[in-house]
């Protein structure tokens, strides 16, 4: 049966790359949908009527919505080829716990970055870097977080990476100074094809942040 | 091999008393440990859960194990009989996603008017079904055992009917179908000692922010 497979995405969304370079990985030929936030597409409204949000999986016409469920399910689905996630529970679930921890702190905790000045601004700066440090030091000497490979940890986090120019510029700081090894980290994943396809210039995403900064009257 | 499983918690706690009735679905036995987690007992929180520092903690053989879900996740793959996930992976999507929504929103959002959206959305997951797992209790039953047990508690506490059975049939029969279950009853804190602590709570919680 040939299988259908769309994503409804927003180019500088960091869920919406992890799906992306996901299926990648997979080598699954996927019908890419950019979404306009302003004006969702029925689709989008239709598929996530919940949440209403990007990145939506959809797969022979059924949707799956939340991006680490959408990797868990491209992971189980297309169980063949280039594995995610560990096979061993322990392993498997230490993968889960981290995957969780990126997403309860790097989106929230950067967004502070780029949208707050001061003294909340320094914090914000402060919180990302303690939360970098400890990923870093959760990496140690692994080429990835999944080891040898490219892993479940890896897709979660890397698309963070799209955003920390801007973020840098935003704060005045620099990351890489504080967190040489993860920066390696980045840019060796930044080498496979699957995530450089997935991730966009950082330039761009600063431009991005820069005019949702006027938008907001963030000065 | 004997297996050694201990699980770290706090009685009044949804999210420990999730891990509890995992394993005793799965029938594993296990040791429970009261940690007193108001108190200055911290080491072995430290020692087990050193970046959140909270309980639940599995410890299956030495291995610790943190955050309720990926226990749930963790406990599933390990004793692989009375399945509480779906097995099919577009129902397995599905279950977490629910298993995320109850989780995503503020624990305060949850015992407020805001709720009314939240208890809608949650009920259109039943749809009809005794269990959010179907005939029987699913995953999305144990993770929802915080809104069904210990958020109605702490609504009554506050004057609120939210969780009515008039306002949410469905949802509220789900909840007395829920606590009915041997056992889930077996390890729920008993209703007298949860109302007086959880009152503790939101007075000392109020009185937190009267100060502020």
């Amino acid at each position: 049966m040939a299988e259908e497979v769309v994503l409804l995405d927003f180019w500088p969304s960091p869920f919406g790359m992890r799906s992306r370079i996901a299926l990648a990985e997979k080598g699954i030929k996927y019908e890419h949908k950019e979404e306009d936030l302003r004006n969702k597409s029925a689709l989008l409204l239709q598929m996530n009527p919940v949440h209403k949000k990007i990145p939506v999986l959809i797969h022979n016409g059924k949707p799956v919505c939340e991006s680490l469920i959408q990797v868990q399910y491209i992971d189980e689905v297309w169980h063949d080829k280039a594995p995610l996630l560990p096979s061993d529970p322990y392993q498997k679930a230490t993968a889960r716990f981290w995957a969780d921890y990126v997403d309860k702190k790097i989106y929230e905790v950067g967004g502070r970055v780029w949208k707050t000045k001061g003294e909340k601004q320094a914090t914000a700066k402060k919180e990302l870097i303690e939360t970098l440090k400890l990923l870093e030091k959760e990496l140690g000497d692994k080429p990835y977080f999944g080891g040898e490979s490219l892993g479940y940890v890896d897709v979660a986090f890397i698309p963070f990476y799209s955003w920390f120019y801007a973020l840098e510029k935003c704060g005045n700081f620099s990351i890489e100074a504080e967190c040489p090894k993860l920066i390696a980290w980045a840019k060796r994943c930044m080498q496979k094809e699957s995530v450089a396809k997935s991730l966009p210039d950082q330039q761009k995403v600063y431009d991005f942040i820069l005019e949702m900064k006027k938008h907001f009257g963030i000065e | 091999m004997g297996e050694e499983v201990k699980v770290f918690g706090y009685w009044a706690s949804p999210y420990s008393y999730r891990a509890e009735l995992a394993l005793k679905l799965k029938g594993v036995s296990y040791e429970y440990i009261n940690e007193d987690i108001f108190g200055n007992k911290i080491d072995l929180l430290l020692k087990y859960n050193p970046v959140h520092k909270k309980v639940p903690i599995l410890l299956h053989n030495g291995k610790s194990i943190v955050e309720s879900v990926v226990i749930l996740e963790y406990i599933e793959e390990t004793w692989k009989h009375n399945l509480y996930l779906p097995q099919d992976p577009y129902d397995k999507a599905t279950a977490r996603f629910w298993i995320k929504f109850i989780d995503e929103k503020n624990e305060r959002e949850k015992v407020t008017n805001e709720a009314c959206e939240y208890m809608k959305t949650l009920e259109s997951a039943l749809n009809g079904k005794k269990f959010f797992g179907g005939e029987t209790i699913g995953m999305v039953d144990i993770v929802a055992s915080s809104v069904g047990y210990f958020i109605r508690v702490t609504q009554e506490i506050m004057g609120l009917n939210l969780l009515s059975a008039d306002k949410f049939p469905q949802l509220f029969q789900w909840s007395e179908d829920f606590a009915n279950c041997s056992i889930v009853k077996e390890s729920l804190p008993p209703r007298d000692k949860l109302l007086p602590f959880v009152k503790g709570l939101i007075a000392k919680y109020q009185q937190d922010n009267a100060k502020a």
